[in-house]
């Protein structure tokens, strides 16, 4: 019952962003990369090297180099090293990894910024407690798509 | 097309890899107050070799400052919460007027190695206890006194005399017989990916040691060195306190410090420290 009724409200929540947006549970993968928007509005790149950078964001310097973001402070080696990653990868693909790095990379130890089921134990951000009803995806679909266009820049 | 994409990014990570070796664990080693030699680096034990040939302790991994604070008792902050812990050694307290030199006299020389066995079988209780845990028991069952908080101030600084009168001696907890189911749920948690980040201890320590994850330079997580002299929050830290930040920052629901998780976790991540010396306290970043 009470489930139905958030179930709504999400619903409404969405609708009200954006007709187009596709939910975290609803996104369409084929051999890891997907192929349509998330939004249907084009990314930024601006905003996407912003997320790239920014710890309470994607904070993925936490794993990554990338040359283009040395004016943030300390790139960890966890991950591959992200220069050249717009020629390596279509945006189609940057998005599927984006999104859920597992399903081009099975096992990968890149966190999944655009899902919302199958966590053990998921947390309400980084308090220590349980996930409460305001648990969503590490970034909202604006943001994956923003980050796409910024990586869809990092050229060979 | 695909492909060389793919190759070209494994070539990229595999660079990587070998360049973060400079990062890797500095070449050193350390004798405390130019007497106690501590193993440091040492084979991993035969119960981890399909994972790890060595097993590292967290000293390796940080800075030369930090490095050398440990390797005297006057430089070593933790050791002002071990002459805390004196006193309240030799303080009677609770309703049989005790205090823990009444039962065991000096620490010097009555818990020399305690610390090296713990989390270990109890056969009365029919449990696996910690350190933490033992304590308490001496203190409600002999002293008649209250229990100590499991991570508070007064269990973390007596856990620090503990283990500095063991210094130098080789870890070596009991994996097999009765504390053997407990282990094993330890490890099955060491490999669990928490979180909505969905990080193991493994993915980070076992995988990743040597390696920075944004400014934080990852070691393979032993916990020889506890209580750790944290110079972050400056004062002792036990091992649950750092489980629990760990299991936190994978943005999961964590566990508590003295929860039957983290005791089985303890007693499994103090066995891939077999071999390595007690270090406690230590100083961390
Ligand atoms: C906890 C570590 C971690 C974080 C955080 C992380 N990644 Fe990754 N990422 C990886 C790893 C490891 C790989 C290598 C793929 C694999 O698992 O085999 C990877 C692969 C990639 C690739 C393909 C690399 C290539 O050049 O071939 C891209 C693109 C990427 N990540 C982008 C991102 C972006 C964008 C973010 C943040 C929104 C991010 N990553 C956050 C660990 C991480
Ligand atoms: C996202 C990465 C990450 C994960 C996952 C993680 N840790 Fe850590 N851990 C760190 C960092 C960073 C440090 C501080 C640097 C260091 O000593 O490695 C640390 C430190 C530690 C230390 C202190 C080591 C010392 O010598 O002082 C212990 C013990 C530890 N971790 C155990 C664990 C255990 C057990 C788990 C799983 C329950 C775990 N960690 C999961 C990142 C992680």
């Amino acid at each position: 019952m009470k489930r139905s009724i958030l179930t709504v409200s999400l619903i409404c929540a969405t609708m009200s962003a954006s007709a187009a947006e596709v939910a975290p549970t609803n996104v369409k993968f084929t051999d890891g990369a997907i192929a349509e928007s998330l939004t249907g509005v084009a990314g930024d790149p601006v905003a996407g090297r912003e997320v790239l950078g920014s710890r309470s964001l994607g904070n993925c310097v936490a794993c990554h180099q990338v040359t283009d973001l040395s004016d943030v402070p300390f790139h960890g080696e966890i991950g591959p090293m992200l220069d050249g990653a717009g020629s390596r990868w279509s945006e189609a693909e940057l998005r599927g990894i984006v999104a859920n790095a597992k399903m081009m990379f099975p096992e990968s130890l890149m966190p999944s910024f655009y899902r919302t089921d199958g966590y053990t134990r998921p947390g309400n951000a980084f308090t220590g407690e349980a996930a409460d009803s305001t648990f969503g995806p590490l970034l909202t679909a604006q943001q994956v798509e923003d980050v796409v266009a910024y990586l869809a820049t990092l050229k060979e | 097309m695909k492909r060389t994409g793919r190759i070209t990014g494994l070539i990229g990570a595999a660079a990587l890899l070998a360049g973060a070796a400079f990062a890797g664990p500095v070449d050193d080693t350390l004798v405390v107050n130019e007497e106690i030699e501590i193993i440091t680096r040492t084979a991993a034990p035969a119960h981890l070799s399909d994972a790890l040939d060595e097993v590292l302790s967290g000293w390796h991994f940080r800075n030369d400052d930090t490095r050398s604070m440990q390797a005297d008792d006057f430089d070593n902050p933790g050791m002002i919460f071990v002459e805390n812990a004196m006193t309240a050694w030799e303080t009677a307290e609770g309703t049989e007027g005790k205090s823990c030199a009444s039962c065991h006299g000096d620490a010097a020389e009555s818990m020399k190695g305690v610390r090296a066995v713990y989390p270990k079988w109890n056969e009365t209780a029919g449990e696996v206890r910690t350190l933490e845990m033992q304590v308490n028991a001496c203190r409600t069952e002999r002293m008649g006194a209250e229990k100590w908080k499991y991570g508070g101030d007064d269990m973390v600084n007596m856990t620090a005399l503990l283990a500095s009168v063991s210094r130098g001696m080789p870890i070596n907890v009991a994996i097999d017989g009765p504390a053997q189911a407990t282990w094993e749920m330890g490890k099955e948690m060491y490999y669990t990916r928490y979180g909505q980040l969905e990080l193991s201890c493994a993915n980070c320590h076992e995988q990743n040691y040597g390696n920075m994850i944004r400014a934080d330079h990852l070691s393979q997580g032993q916990i020889n060195g506890f209580p750790t002299y944290r110079l972050k929050n400056t004062k002792l830290n036990g091992a649950h306190n750092r489980f629990k930040g760990c299991i936190r920052d994978t943005r999961a629901e964590t566990f508590a410090e003295g929860s039957p998780e983290f005791i089985a976790l303890e007693l499994y991540v103090a066995s891939r420290g077999n071999g390595l010396s007690v270090e406690g306290p230590s100083v961390r970043n």
